[in-house]
């Protein structure tokens, strides 16, 4: 049982300095409630493909399923099972965050009353009561962060896409959204698909970490197994184990004096 | 505190499409009438043009039935129509920039949709514009039939849906402003100029002439122009329907397709 697979999955961008090869054939399978971390260092293509999952880029290259819909021949199946967070977030700064709530909701096809009682229940769920009168511009990086992941969140997605969710929150909510997202799989069976730069996030939350580097796999295995196999030791850190794996490991120690 | 269980969605009581698009439409049309100054500062070039340049062509033998009003106004509402909706892409250059492109569009909002509900937008601020500008107008002098009138909007709402799809589909292709304004001051100005916008073409000699039939806002012009002095059953107004819905047609094709595979 997958919930999502691709094969091959590629994205070529064509510059006028000549074509970007952002992901370059990602095989990769999710299955349902699993909370999978795509981890790489940054231009690795993380972005680029959570962007083709969601529909909004097209692959060219490979395939891919999204709760059992073909990306390119069932975009809307995809769309309907999807939430996205994308790194930069998604609101009108003079827009209301409640506005913005109900417009999400009115846009998955529920009717007005069902919209606003949806918007109370999400500002509940995701700590923004107090907030839903202001207009997106008027509130801070986390709470905004919050926001956008509220209206991920509207029509119940099967799927949850997050990219980079926890940059820019402090730690009470950032422990706060691991805990979402962790009730979100025990309690609604929610797949999470999420990147992230923190190794610790990655750790205590992913069942299953995939790390690419320059658009390609680079390694996949639940953290202890990374830690175990690149990290050199049993008791290695997984950030011993991400430099192992993307090569970007510190000189070693002996090598000429630092100057700075 | 657990989330709560999935409710049952009720059928939705219109089609899709229109679902959708009244959804996109009120949620831009709540934009524009946020910012009560935006929504009157597009009338100030044509007012200006009213005010300052109108008086200048009362006397001059412009070649047409009826006053010279009722040859200006015609070309002051498509002037207004022309400049208001193509810059219209502006704002999606901002949205971009901000996420809420690819926020509506993660959504399962119809592409059509995410089109036309701002293109209506646009087209019901110019048409508001247009009643303000026409009733300026009247005050100045302008007399004319009222199914003429109304003629002249349904030409302004045709020509706003049509430019402000082709500058979204351009603005959806860009990254920044300074990418899109000079494109489209370079095809605003000739298309003003060639059209006869400001004096008809009637007066321009051959050559300007045959060059401003292959410019489409020229059909139009022609069309409304006429009717504001009440001939309806006219090749003018028939040409000038026939380019403008085929140009209407033409341009939310190709929105639609680049709203469809945008992303690139
Ligand atoms: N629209 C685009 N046009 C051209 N190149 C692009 C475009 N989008 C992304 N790229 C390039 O593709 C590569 C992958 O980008 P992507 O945004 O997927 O990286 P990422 O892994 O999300 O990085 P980060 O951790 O910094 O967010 C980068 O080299 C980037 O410059
Ligand atoms: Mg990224």
């Amino acid at each position: 049982m997958t919930i999502i697979s691709t094969a091959g999955l590629a994205r070529t961008f064509h510059t006028q300095h000549g074509p970007v090869e952002a992901v370059r054939g990602i095989d990769l399978t999710v299955r349902p409630g699993e909370i999978l971390g795509l981890l790489g260092p940054n231009g690795a293509g993380k972005t680029t493909t959570l962007r083709m999952l969601t529909t909004l880029l097209r692959p060219t290259g490979g395939a891919a399923t999204v709760a059992g819909c073909d990306l390119l021949a069932d975009p809307v199946g995809v769309r309907r099972a999807c939430g996205y967070v994308a790194q930069s977030g998604g609101t009108d700064p003079q827009v209301t965050a409640r506005e913005e709530l109900v417009t999400q909701g009115r846009l998955y096809g529920l009717t007005k009353a069902q919209a606003v009682e949806r918007a109370e229940e999400l500002a509940r769920e995701m700590d923004l009561v107090e907030l839903l009168d202001r207009r997106t511009a008027a509130l801070s990086g986390g709470q905004r962060r919050r926001l956008d992941i509220a209206m991920a969140l509207t029509h119940r997605p099967k799927v949850l896409f997050l990219d980079e969710p926890t940059t820019g929150l402090d730690p009470g909510s950032r422990a706060g959204l691991w805990d979402l997202v962790r009730r979100l799989r025990d309690e609604h069976g929610t797949t999470v698909f999420l990147t992230t730069h923190y190794l610790d996030e990655a750790d205590a939350l992913a069942d299953r970490l995939v790390i690419v580097d320059g658009g390609t796999v680079a390694a996949e295995g639940t953290p202890g197994a990374l830690k175990r196999t690149y990290g050199g030791s049993p008791d290695a850190s997984l950030q011993d184990a991400f430099l192992a794996i993307t090569g970007r490991g510190p000189a070693p120690a002996d090598t000429a004096p630092v100057a700075v | 505190m657990p989330l709560p269980p999935d409710q049952p969605r009720t059928l939705m009581p219109l089609p899709p499409l229109l679902h959708d698009t009244a959804l996109i439409y009120g949620r831009y049309l709540r934009q524009s009438l946020r910012s009560r100054f935006a929504l009157l500062f597009g009338l100030l070039m044509p007012l200006l043009y009213l005010l300052f340049f109108g008086p200048l062509l009362t006397h001059l033998p412009l070649g047409a039935r009826g006053s010279s009003w009722q040859v200006l106004v015609p070309g002051l509402l498509l002037q207004l129509a022309l400049f208001g909706a193509s810059f219209a892409g502006f704002t999606i250059i901002v949205e971009k920039s901000q996420g809420v492109v690819e926020r509506l569009r993660v959504t399962p909002a119809g592409r059509l949709a995410l089109l036309l509900g701002r293109v209506l937008r646009d087209a019901t601020v110019l048409l508001f514009q247009a009643v303000l500008l026409v009733l300026a107008a009247v005050a100045m002098g302008l007399r004319a039939p009222l199914p003429g009138i109304l003629i002249g909007f349904a030409f302004v709402t045709l020509l706003a849906v049509s430019l402000a799809s082709l500058s979204y589909a351009l603005a959806m292709r860009v990254d920044t402003p300074q990418q899109f304004a000079p494109v489209i001051n370079a095809l605003t100005m000739p298309s003003m100029l060639l059209s006869g916008l400001l004096v008809p073409m009637t007066l321009a000699p051959a050559w300007l002439d045959a060059l401003s039939r292959l410019v489409p806002l020229r059909y139009l012009v022609d069309a409304v122009r006429d009717a504001y002095v009440g001939s309806y059953a006219t090749a003018h107004v028939l040409y000038g329907a026939l380019v403008a819905v085929a140009l209407a047609a033409l341009s939310v094709t190709v929105g639609t397709r680049v709203f469809r595979t945008a992303g690139a």
